[in-house]
């Protein structure tokens, strides 16, 4: 019983990452990238409790969890950070750019 | 004072992380929560003023507040829900950005204000510059149930007792 | 139709094979599909919405309610006694969903606050009219 719902449930939440991976492939802004990859992080978590359960280890599989949760947080505090000072950068290589035509 | 409170806390945490109860493991904890303790004593709680008593207070307030949040979120999310399955919910969606002043002081209160603002229906913390609040907002009809003030007023009973009596 | 009586039995069969306690076991099975049920609409408003601003609104509010029903489920779908062990297992679980709860709102904030400064500007009322005529 348990076992099954295990598979159930993990087959289905990993079909539902299907949008998430579209939402990867196309998406017209690397925030929408980000986001997506952050919402597989958070869903990953839960599918490594899932695999816990369905192995009979969930003593195990639930550390794992939390530092895949730690992980995942500061991976998107991070990116975005990151994708905020490359802006920065890039609108002051064009006010020296402008500088330089005004000279 | 704060420091034992830092170290009962570290002490919690390991107890129940590693699931371990003998003399070794218990001893390891101790050794590694004097060390943590000893290098970040000043780390985890910024205003020193407050004594004890209105520590406990404010975290049973606290306490209090977190059942009400979350069935926000639970109301958040079939509104969610309801946008993104039927063809009427997503016809109805007019989003837009709403500025307001906050009355809050401290830090923590602002950033349990901005989380608690992301996770109730059609709202979401876009930008904070000090007093100021940029939010993004789903429709007409939550902006108003935004800009009523419900929400800082929870949040204010909670951190800031003094604020809600003086406004 | 189907007899009540004559499911039950299976069902208690079926239980007393895998362990566990029954009626705690049912609501952590309740509360796992209602996660899923919760992210299915998470999913489909990550393919729907029209930018990224509304996107964000499905993410984060979708993914931290239906991680925390799910991981409370399990919680209690895997609690075969009341002993010391597998209560230590639903406080760890527990800590998991009480840091998703802090940290989804607030890795939902940083992105949205990097998108803000990048001059990603949110849809207006017209743009949006303009796409659901298309």
């Amino acid at each position: 019983m348990i076992d099954w719902f295990s598979i159930v449930m993990g087959t289905a939440l990993f079909l539902m990452m299907i949008p998430m991976v579209y939402r990867i492939w196309v998406g017209p802004t690397p925030f929408d990238r980000m986001l997506a990859v952050n919402v597989i992080g958070t869903k990953t978590a839960v599918l490594l409790v899932i695999i816990g359960t369905l192995f009979g280890r969930v003593d195990m599989f639930v550390d794992f969890a939390i530092a895949y949760a730690l992980l995942n947080f500061v991976s998107a505090i991070v990116v975005s950070r990151y994708l905020n000072r490359t802006v920065s950068l890039r609108d002051m290589e064009e006010k020296e750019k402008a500088k330089e035509v005004e000279a | 004072m704060y420091p034992i409170i830092v170290f009962i806390l570290l002490f919690l945490n390991w107890i129940v992380f590693s699931g371990k109860f003998d003399v070794f493991h218990l001893g390891l904890g101790i050794v590694s929560c004097v060390v943590v303790t000893w290098l970040s004593h000043d780390l985890l709680f910024h205003d020193r003023k407050k004594g004890l008593i209105a520590r406990t207070r404010e975290a049973w307030r606290f306490i209090c507040y977190i059942p009400w949040i979350t069935w926000e979120v639970v109301l958040a999310n079939v509104h969610v829900f309801k946008l993104a399955m039927t063809r009427k919910g997503y016809v109805e969606m007019v989003p837009r950005v709403v500025t307001f002043k906050t009355i809050l002081k401290t830090d923590f209160a602002k950033f349990v204000l901005a989380n608690s603002i992301t996770l109730t229906p059609g709202t979401i913390t876009m930008l904070i510059r000090g007093d100021t609040f940029h939010i993004h907002v789903m429709s007409q009809f939550l902006e108003d149930d935004l800009l009523s003030g419900l929400i800082e007023q929870k949040v204010a009973e909670v951190f800031e007792p003094g604020v809600v009596n003086a406004v | 139709m189907i007899h009540v009586q004559a499911v039950l039995p299976v069902v208690a069969e079926a239980v007393d094979k895998g362990g566990g306690i029954f009626p705690l076991q049912l609501i952590g099975f309740a509360l796992g599909v209602l996660g899923l049920v919760f992210f299915l609409g998470t999913a489909v408003g990550m393919i729907r919405f029209p930018d990224f601003y509304t996107r964000m609104h499905a993410a984060g509010k979708g993914d931290t309610l239906s991680t925390m029903l799910m991981l409370a489920g399990f919680a209690l779908v895997t609690m075969e006694d009341f002993s010391l062990g597998s209560w230590l297992l639903v406080v760890k679980i527990m800590a998991i969903v009480l840091f998703l709860y802090i940290t989804c709102p607030t890795s939902t904030h940083a992105l949205m606050r990097a998108a803000f400064e990048d001059d990603e500007m949110p849809l207006e009322e017209k743009d949006l009219a303009k796409r659901k005529k298309k």
